[in-house]
């Protein structure tokens, strides 16, 4: 940077949303498809930003966009969400989250609405505001909801070490993480599913990098694109999965090099392997999926909501059935679109949401909502 | 939720740096970075640097994106 100084950094940031290509792209995709493609893209965050953009109408209509599992909210079980309101119930606990999970319906009402009724809910923008909470307010019992992928596991494995570090004794997580690969895996070899290509979720790979991503296109078959977040990136990112579909040579293209490098950040995952253990992890709509949750490691426990709080009966939250007529399992497969669940925009509305793809700001249902697709 | 925007470094302190993107200031973890420095661009999430972002690849991108667009770099810009 040090040729263009501060100010020209800033103006080559922005750069990236002027720069023009948006056409020369689209002409590109439409030139390579080959044939009727269905491509997946796994993260929320694409999901939003390509429903702002407009970019499904920009696509030729041999490209059937589908929404995937990567919005953190929508897969959380509704026994975890059942298990982190009922610790809010308990004497002096504080609950703390990040802003999507606080109107979440659990089984009896969300975080929301326990807080008009008393209970203490916080949001918080990171996982050390949750920790530092807890120091300036020692009397409390600081709970946080750990809840997203590989992007966001790192800071909560951070601010576990800091906990540690510190002798924090009255802050724990509930964690309910999970990992983006295996998901991946499981529908690749869903048969009702044939996804010829993933678009590839930007800031998990950040961390992850290339490798993980292999066998989906080695195994599977299925082309991979990394790809960033303006509306350019998701097009270049469109463009690498139609040429590897044309070409019948799948791989794992990096399109996001500014950010993603591919060994990924080895120290941000040395971070988390020394905090977490991979277990098996339920998914909402889609079911148990081996290994592919985070469990805090034994020496961690005096900071894992679950050995903390021993005495809740957690048995009762394995197993809890989601909201009777939601339709987010399917949709999170891309197996369904919003418009075919009956309750999408009639019983299920972003003021009134039945199932957390309509709660979560980067749900496909919220999504399908706010654009009208 | 896995939004990340690339914001640029003013001081480090210790494991902490200041970091700025259109008047915002934030103070953000460098825990899961080997190296910053002042003037780097990194990528913010929940209160942590996640990466540094490659001024190299950034560049090489925009030239790309530039190409197709048609535009030639401007007199006086930064190559990468």
């Amino acid at each position: 940077m040090a040729e263009t100084g501060p100010d020209g950094a800033m103006r080559m940031m922005d750069e990236f949303r002027a720069a023009g290509a948006v056409e020369a792209l689209r002409a590109a995709i439409a030139a390579a498809v080959p044939r009727p493609v269905k491509l997946m893209e796994v993260c929320g965050t694409h999901t939003m930003a390509i429903a702002r953009a407009g970019l499904r109408g920009l696509l030729p209509q041999e490209i059937t966009l589908l929404s995937g599992p990567g919005c953190p909210v929508c897969v959380t079980a509704q026994g975890e969400i059942d298990a982190f309101l009922a610790l809010g119930e308990r004497p002096n606990v504080v609950l703390t989250c990040f802003g999507d999970m606080m109107r979440v319906p659990g089984s009896a009402g969300s975080l929301e609405q326990m807080r008009a009724r008393g209970t203490e809910a916080r949001v918080v923008y990171s996982p050390m505001d949750a920790l530092v909470l807890a120091i300036e307010q020692p009397s409390k019992e600081v709970v946080f909801f750990g809840v997203g992928f590989e992007t966001t596991v790192p800071t909560v494995a951070a601010t576990l070490k800091e906990a540690s570090r510190r002798g924090v004794r009255n802050f724990s997580v509930l964690a309910a993480h999970k990992t983006i690969p295996g998901a991946l895996a499981a529908l690749a070899s869903a048969p009702d599913l044939a996804v010829d290509g993933f678009l590839l979720p930007g800031h998990v790979s950040v961390i992850l990098g290339e490798a993980p991503y292999r066998f989906l296109a080695e195994e599977h078959g299925v082309a991979c694109a990394i790809a960033g977040f303006e509306a350019t990136d998701i097009l270049d990112g469109i463009r690498a999965l139609v040429e590897q579909i044309r070409d019948a040579r799948p791989t794992v293209a990096n399109r996001y090099h500014r950010a993603v490098r591919s060994e990924g950040n080895p120290t941000a995952r040395a971070l988390v392997d020394s905090v977490f253990a991979p277990v098996d992890a339920t998914w909402r709509g889609i079911g148990l999926i081996p290994g592919t949750g985070l469990a805090i490691r034994e020496e961690y426990a005096p900071w894992d909501a679950r050995a903390r709080f021993a005495d809740l009966d957690w048995e009762r939250f394995a197993n809890v059935p989601e909201p009777r007529g939601c339709r987010c399992g399917e949709i999170l497969k891309g197996a369904l679109t919003p418009r075919d669940c009956p309750l999408f925009g009639r019983a299920c509305t972003p003021a009134r949401p039945v199932g957390p793809c309509m709660v979560s700001s980067e749900g496909t249902c919220a999504a399908y909502y706010r654009y009208q697709l | 939720m896995c939004l990340a925007i690339p914001m640029q470094v003013k001081a480090v302190e210790g494991s902490e740096a200041v970091v700025t993107q259109g008047g915002t200031e934030l103070r953000v973890r460098t825990d899961l970075l080997d190296a910053v420095e002042v003037s780097d661009y990194v990528l913010v999430h929940a209160g942590f640097a996640l990466q540094v972002v490659d001024p190299e690849e950034a560049r090489a991108t925009l030239a790309m994106l530039r190409e197709m667009a048609g535009d030639a770099p401007q007199e006086g810009e930064a190559r990468g």
